[in-house]
């Protein structure tokens, strides 16, 4: 079953007096418990499509259809329930909020819900147990290396057992090692509870693990690859 | 209330830059409180003491009697009848007699107003029993001010000259009796305090009065051919004196506070400016724009709630401190003509404290939501990338 279904999706950016296409008739669906990537050079459209799916941006022409809601006729508020309820984010550079400590990052979208405090501790402890980052729960980001970082933000979007979760070149700031780490905590989450996840890449290490890899060129998906069996690779 | 949590979290994690702010704003919210105090509390000493010294609990006029119009002072007096004078021995009511008059301290020439009072009265603080003590029937009473300025002391003879009832002059010397001192210059300088039967018999209006003052248990009922002046009336220079005095020292503590009021208004600019990876970040874990906007308010505005405690530490044994000691305005502080006491004590009203609290509260509150408004119209995509809008 399709939980993301994109149709003659365009994207268009306000340039000078014209317009800058970003995305150009991109037609894709993508199932639950996909672990796909969207791989392309630079300005290729990875990123806005993922923020597009994400609801944080809306489409200027075409459909684009999360968990059954229509992206583009989403109010402020519905887009930020569905954010909250229903999609994680990883992005490159963590966004970590710096004061607070690893457990309350990882806490925020819990709070936005409304979870009782005992609820939430319990939630939380099981996702930095997924990362394993249970001992760093009282850190700052300030105190983390990368690599923990970025899996504080994995426990983060994972937290609230969403039914999709979209990263952005979630390796590009983490050396080789800390890159298969991550990826392979993301895979086995893929695999255990069942979560879809969408990438935007141009790293190769992360391409190795995906089992569906769009290509994307000037705004266009050029390619669209389905893997074999690339999911149990060594670090 | 997660708002106010988170904002207080982002407040204390952002540090020195939040107690900078706080610091000045507790100052501003300080100074606003111990100014008003200190205001309220010459207004409550001022009151108290022109009670207690000149007007008693109201005064009851002839009703041609203008105190701002010396020449309905020749005129304005006339019998004390029965009714009165039971009400004036049952300690309700005590009568005051004036006259214009002329002394000649040291051959110099100085106008004086003559009071004829009850040497055994009890409704004002005035010491009108010194004119019983002293022997001299043409003995008077004179404030400390009054004696500085005529350069007279007690025991000295100074030649006073009036007129009658019917206008005729007359002249004798009167012997200083007693000087006092008081808080209220308005029956200090200029004046001369004589036993009301004396002035009676030197003006020649036997068993008259200008004026009569309430006592504390005077009914203040109506009576007839005499019009009452309630505290209110007759407090109404001092009140629009101390009003006049309370706007200036707002204008002191404003400064303050916009002072203050700027700073946080900065450090939300800058926050947003440098902040909006965050802000982005808010976004994409599930906060509305609106949201975000309202927690970037409350983080704005918690700074007065933290410039309150802060405040409240140094603020409170402050104010503890001032209101055992008071504050000493000097024994010259009167001399400018308005009741005010040489040590004033600051009081604090609950009233004061919340008024002041509320309103910190509501200027920040303002001043953060204007900044913060702009994440209403950012992009989330851009502000997750950190890029300027």
């Amino acid at each position: 079953m399709a939980i993301i279904k994109i149709t003659d999706l365009v994207k268009k950016f306000p340039v000078g007096n014209g317009f800058f296409t970003a995305l150009n008739q991109i037609n894709l669906e993508f199932n639950k418990g996909e672990f796909a990537g969207l791989v392309g050079p630079s300005g290729s459209g990875k990123t806005t499509l993922l923020n597009i799916v994400g609801s944080l941006d809306t489409p200027t022409e075409g459909e684009v259809n999360v968990l059954g809601k229509s992206i583009g006729g989403l109010s402020h508020k519905q887009a930020a329930k569905l954010r909250n309820k229903h999609i994680g984010f990883i992005f490159q550079t963590y966004n970590l909020l710096p004061v607070y400590t690893v457990f309350e990052n990882v806490e925020f979208s819990l709070l936005l819900q409304n979870m009782s405090g005992t609820m939430r501790k319990k939630a939380v402890m099981e996702a930095l147990d997924w990362v394993g980052l249970t001992d760093k729960a009282k850190s700052k980001p300030s105190m983390l290396s990368g690599g923990e970082s970025q899996r504080v933000a994995i426990a983060r979007s994972m937290v609230k057992k969403p039914e999709l979760v979209l990263a952005d070149e979630p390796t590009a700031n983490l050396d080789s090692k800390n890159s298969h780490h991550i990826l392979q905590t993301m895979k086995n989450l893929n695999k255990e509870l069942g979560v879809t996840f969408l990438f935007s890449t141009h790293d190769e290490k992360v391409m190795k693990y995906l089992n569906r890899i769009i290509s994307l060129e000037d705004g266009r998906a050029v390619k669209d690859e389905r893997m074999t069996s690339n999911s149990e690779l060594s670090v | 209330m997660l708002a106010l949590t988170l904002a207080f979290k982002n407040l204390i994690g952002a540090g020195l830059r939040t107690w900078l702010n706080v610091i000045v704003l507790s100052f501003a919210f300080v100074l606003m409180v111990f100014y008003n105090a200190m205001i309220d509390g010459w207004n409550r000493q001022g009151r108290n003491d022109t009670q207690d010294w000149e007007i008693g609990q109201g005064q009851y006029w002839h009703p041609e009697y203008d105190k701002y119009d010396p020449y309905t002072i020749q005129d304005a007096h006339q019998l004390i009848s029965d009714d009165i004078q039971a009400m004036i021995s049952g300690g309700e009511l005590t009568p005051v007699l004036i006259s214009q008059a002329t002394m000649y301290p040291k051959g110099r020439m100085q106008a004086v107003v003559l009071k004829g009072v009850d040497p055994k009265q009890e409704i004002l603080k005035l010491p009108t029993a010194d004119l019983i003590n002293v022997q001299d029937k043409t003995a008077a009473i004179i404030g400390k001010r009054m004696s500085e300025n005529a350069h007279l002391k007690v025991g000295d003879a100074v030649l006073v000259r009036w007129r009658d009832n019917k206008g005729m002059f007359d002249a004798m010397e009167i012997t200083i009796g007693a000087i006092f001192k008081t808080d209220v210059p308005s029956i200090d300088i200029g004046q001369m305090y004589l036993p009301i039967r004396v002035l009676q018999k030197m003006t020649s209006m036997t068993n008259e009065a200008t004026f009569l003052v309430a006592g504390d248990n005077s009914s203040l009922d109506p009576i007839t051919d005499w019009t009452f002046r309630d505290t209110d009336f007759l407090l109404a220079d001092l009140d629009a004196m101390i009003q006049a005095k309370k706007g200036g020292g707002m204008v002191l503590s404003g400064m303050l506070l916009l002072i203050a009021l700027l700073a946080i208004f900065d450090t939300q600019v800058l926050s947003i400016f440098r902040r909006q990876k965050e802000i982005g970040t808010y976004i994409a874990l599930g906060m509305t724009r609106s949201q975000v906007v309202g927690l970037f308010t409350v983080e704005g505005g918690a700074h007065s709630i933290l410039a309150a405690l802060f405040g409240a530490l140094y603020g409170i044994p402050l104010f503890l401190w001032l209101d055992t000691i008071g504050l000493n305005f000097g024994t010259s502080s009167g001399d400018a003509g308005i009741t005010v006491a040489e040590i004033i004590y600051p009081y604090y009203s609950v009233g004061l404290i919340v008024t002041s609290l509320v309103f910190v509260v509501i200027s920040a509150t303002i001043v953060s939501y204007l900044p913060a408004r702009k994440i209403a119209k950012m992009r989330p995509t851009d502000a997750l990338k950190g890029k300027l809008q």
